[in-house]
């Protein structure tokens, strides 16, 4: 593996109710990050080709931890990826790179991968990137897997790691879940009307 | 008895191959699960807020439960452990000592009895509020490898009247350990100290 991983971390959040309303069945969102040396930190690096084949590596390592720990913490009748409706991505590099790393990372190759474990997946996946010290924030946003304008799975999962990303590190995370947000109601295009051709609706 | 009303659940599992050191063959992991309740006792003082150190204990063990499967189901690869709550701003620091009873009962029958105290850490903040949870081997308190922490919290909670309630379990000691100390191959498992 061409990765230098340091650390993975998965974290599953299940929502059971909001603003009083029962949300059934729950709402699971789960995202597996990974924390890995930055090999061009502290120097210009015009070809970025290596941390492309890492992102393409981590594509397939992260959503299969991630898929895992969705499935793991419910009872799900799907366990391989196919009950998976929203996904996003996204990563902070420390502070001796370049927010190029993360788009290496994250653009080229990390979505084929990723895809092939869900089985399918035709809309854009949403990403965020930043720069930023040890601990900083990653809201990675969300969309349907299938159809990017279905306006009820348009989210936002917060995620950290406290101890990362150091100067020389990069952060980079994917996000999967079982459904939009708990309670939508601001209309916009519905699950029902997907037609699933184009990856927007 | 009143119910516990969970809105969520939060699980998160790392696992740590290396801090700049040789990486570990088998990578130590440390896992948290964290309940968002509703405090029933917010907003007002109440004298009696026992019973609901009862009502806590299902939802202790079913946490615990989850816990244990999030860190691949074996109690005995469970080596360290700790907990903590974080009380929403309408409660009172007193509410979150309710979780004591019921948190460290609920790891000990899942894993089987352990001896040592589960250490601990509490507050009163708002949404978002980080809280660091003390980590020590299950067995013996003075066991230097396992003395841990682990940073915990949730983007939007507890609001202003809930309870935040945290376990958290690791695998192994620090990924490099070797500050010495009492070492896991000396401890006697008696009192819980040594």
């Amino acid at each position: 593996m061409k990765a230098k991983i340091r650390k993975i971390m998965t974290v599953v959040d299940e929502t059971l109710t909001e603003q009083g309303q029962s949300v059934s069945p729950p709402i699971r969102r789960a995202a597996a990050i990974a924390v890995i040396a930055n090999p061009f930190a502290g120097k210009f690096q015009e070809d970025l080709s290596e941390l492309i084949d890492v992102g393409e590596e981590l594509g397939q390592l992260l959503a299969e931890r991630a898929v895992a720990a969705l499935n793991a913490s419910g009872n799900n009748e799907s366990g391989n990826g196919g009950n998976v409706e929203s996904y996003g991505k996204a990563a902070a590099v420390g502070e001796n790179g370049e927010l190029e790393h993360a788009a290496a990372l994250l653009h080229p190759k990390l979505g084929a991968p990723f895809r092939k474990v869900l089985g399918k997946g035709a809309a854009l996946i949403p990403s965020s990137k930043k720069r930023g010290g040890m601990g900083v924030a990653l809201d990675i946003p969300l969309g349907h897997k299938d159809a990017a304008f279905v306006r009820s799975h348009f989210d936002g999962m917060e995620v950290r790691v406290p101890d990362a990303p150091r100067a020389n590190e990069i952060v980079i995370a994917v996000a999967v879940t079982t459904g939009g947000r708990p309670l939508p109601r601001v209309g916009g295009l519905q699950v029902s009307e997907i037609k699933g051709e184009d990856g927007l609706r | 008895m009143p119910e516990v009303k969970v809105r969520k659940f939060l699980v998160s599992v790392e696992e740590i191959h290396h801090e700049g050191g040789p990486p570990a063959a088998v990578p130590p992991k440390r896992g948290v699960i964290l309940a968002v309740v509703e405090n029933p006792y917010a907003g007002s003082f109440h004298d009696n807020i026992l019973p609901f150190m009862d009502d806590l204990k299902p939802l202790g063990l079913d946490m615990a439960r989850r816990l244990l499967a999030a860190l691949g189901g074996d109690p005995k690869s469970i080596e360290g452990y700790g907990k903590g709550s974080i009380v929403g701003e309408a409660g009172e620091l007193e509410h979150a000592a309710l979780w004591h009873a019921p948190g460290g009962y609920s790891m000990r029958e899942v894993l089987g009895g352990a001896k040592a105290i589960v250490p601990s850490a509490k507050k009163v903040g708002g949404p978002g509020t980080r809280l660091d949870i003390p980590v020590t081997h299950i067995n013996a308190s003075y066991v230097r490898s396992h003395f841990d922490s682990v940073e915990v919290g949730i983007t939007d909670a507890p609001r202003a009247n809930e309870l935040v309630l945290g376990l958290v379990m690791t695998t192994g000691p620090r990924v490099h350990a070797r500050a010495g100390g009492l070492a896991v191959a000396d401890v006697k498992g008696e009192d819980g100290l040594r």
